[in-house]
């Protein structure tokens, strides 16, 4: 393992990608997730391993920049907050429909609009649910502490590759700007060309061989029952994305009547909450998404029938819990889903959401 | 052992890197430790907190609303946070940079005279080490070694013969911290 080291999540985000041998990265500054281009810039990577780090004119030149360079097979990412993400959606889109791996970091900030630049969980429904337009989805991880900014930029890349697909990492202001005690990974190389024509030359853009076609990377199919098969390849991927790697924590939830569901930030808060509650004799524990698509749904199909209910707790007016209803919804069950949050770059207390939960869940 | 401790004052007064060479200090000791700024559209002259716990065991929430320990170093500070210590927790303040003293009753308070000891050190910069000093001689969360140790890490190599000045202000602030009220 690499050091051990006090660090910003930020700046975790720029030192991991250098070690897990990406290629390249595109960005522009915005807060609260400028310190990841700026830790790239002065770590001057582009000496140590090669990799690119460049300021774009926009996330728009940004984003397409990730999508050309993800076409030739490299490791490449891009990171922004809120307002830059949505510019992004367009060419997000075009890369989950030429079917590119690459790696978006969302540090996250209140909306809607310029809204705020303090910590937010807002963008769970851009994140999962799309974005950008068409039938597509992201590998979304959420980090809850900053060990999981550096342990998520490997993993994002990882699954992008598998599925050929792009992954986000969906953190926060708070996530983003803390620091704490981080075992950062041991430096990997970059792969070489020859290693990326044999892994990824079957579609990577690299250059035509003589023995093979050449590739194209598009996401324009003019042909209506090709682009069908397409998207019908598309939701199988996405299928099994969730058989295969749905990943959850769950804390003291073995004998819980009551279950908060948070994930990011939120969990960290709910953690505490769990402590107090259980000193207050009420049995609550933590289910915590760390793949927000794909979703948790069939554990919380299962505690749903041995538990009286359920608590989303987010920085949001109440998104993550849609998908805590129809996943109890299609375990057939009717236990109560309650939501609490708070918005605009509020961040709840651990207090306040034992109090909602007397108040909402186990009071009523 | 955990630790919750908030440090607040203005922005210029070190608070915030008060706060990173004690966490980084926690870490060579082999804790956990989190560090959480208050970020967003301060100005200078504003204030400046954070928060910084310290636990031997994984660290749950990084904000919290109660702290064992409140630093305050401006009267805008110990207007916000006096009320937010536990009971039987700990306050430490620098007289110098408040109008109105701690009025609580069911908290030990300490004060120190941080600006007076910095400027008599010769350096008015190193004041904030001169209250992480008298801090950990109320709460002994870690040791001096860790400090140096956690002074080499925070500190750029360029700055490493600052370390034993600044150690010399952790000593100074550690010998001079005087009690107010003990529970």
């Amino acid at each position: 393992m690499g050091e051990l080291k006090l660090m910003k999540g930020n700046e975790v985000i720029a030192e991991a990608a250098i070690r897990c041998g990406c290629d390249g990265y595109f960005g522009y500054p915005i807060t609260p997730q400028s310190e990841v281009m700026e830790t790239l810039m002065a770590r001057e990577p582009w000496n140590e391993t090669g990799m690119v780090v460049l300021q774009a004119e926009s996330e728009v030149a940004s984003i397409n920049m990730v999508y050309g360079a993800a076409a030739t097979g490299k490791k490449v990412m891009t990171s922004s907050s809120s307002p830059g993400i949505s510019l992004m959606a367009e060419g997000i889109s075009y890369i989950a429909g030429a079917e590119l791996p690459c790696v978006i970091v969302n540090v996250q900030r209140g909306g809607p609009g310029l809204g705020t630049i303090q910590p937010s969980q807002a963008d769970y429904f851009q994140s999962v649910k799309g974005g950008g337009h068409g039938d597509y989805h992201l590998i979304v991880l959420a980090p809850a502490s900053v060990q999981e900014m550096n342990d998520f930029v490997d993993l994002g890349f990882q699954l992008a590759f598998k599925y050929r697909n792009p992954s986000m990492i969906l953190a926060d202001g708070a996530i983003g700007q803390m620091m704490e005690k981080v075992q950062l990974s041991d430096f990997k190389p970059r792969m070489t060309a020859e290693e990326i024509d044999a892994k990824y030359g079957s579609w990577a853009t690299n250059g035509k061989k003589p023995n093979r076609e050449r590739n194209i990377a598009t996401s324009l199919e003019m042909d209506s029952a090709k682009m069908e098969a397409n998207n019908k390849r598309f939701q199988e991927k996405y299928a099994k994305m969730q058989a295969e790697d749905v990943l959850y924590e769950t804390i003291r939830c073995d004998d819980a009547e009551y279950i908060l569901v948070a994930f990011g930030v939120s969990s960290r808060i709910c953690q505490k909450a769990v402590d107090i509650a259980r000193e207050k004799g009420m049995k609550v524990g933590l289910l915590r998404p760390i793949t927000l698509f794909p979703f948790p749904k069939q554990i919380i199909g299962e505690m749903a029938k041995r538990v009286k209910g359920f608590m989303t707790v987010e920085m949001n007016a109440g998104q993550m819990i849609e998908d805590v209803q129809l996943s109890v919804g299609c375990a057939g069950c009717a236990v109560p889903v309650k939501y609490f949050g708070r918005m605009g770059g509020i961040i709840p207390t651990p207090s306040e959401v034992v109090q909602a939960l007397e108040q909402k869940l186990i009071g009523g | 052992m955990t630790e919750e401790l908030i440090i607040a004052g203005f922005g210029g007064q070190g608070v915030l890197s008060m706060g990173k060479i004690l966490a980084y200090s926690g870490v060579m000791a082999g804790q956990e430790v989190t560090w959480f700024p208050s970020y967003g559209p301060e100005m200078r002259g504003g204030t400046a907190n954070v928060t910084v716990i310290l636990s031997d065991k994984r660290i749950s929430s990084p904000i919290i609303n109660e702290f064992d320990t409140a630093i305050i170093l401006n009267q805008q500070s110990m207007d916000k946070f006096e009320k937010m210590v536990k009971p039987g927790g700990t306050l430490l303040y620098d007289p110098n940079g408040i109008t109105r003293n701690p009025e609580r009753t069911d908290i030990n308070l300490f004060k120190i005279d941080g600006t007076k000891i910095a400027a008599d050190l010769g350096n008015v910069k190193i004041f904030n080490m001169v209250v992480l000093g008298a801090y950990l001689k109320a709460k002994p969360v870690v040791n001096i070694d860790s400090v140096e140790k956690g002074l080499q890490q925070s500190l750029p190599a360029r700055h490493h013969k600052l370390i034993p000045l600044n150690l010399a202000a952790v000593q100074k602030g550690y010998e001079l911290l005087e009690s107010v009220t003990t529970l």
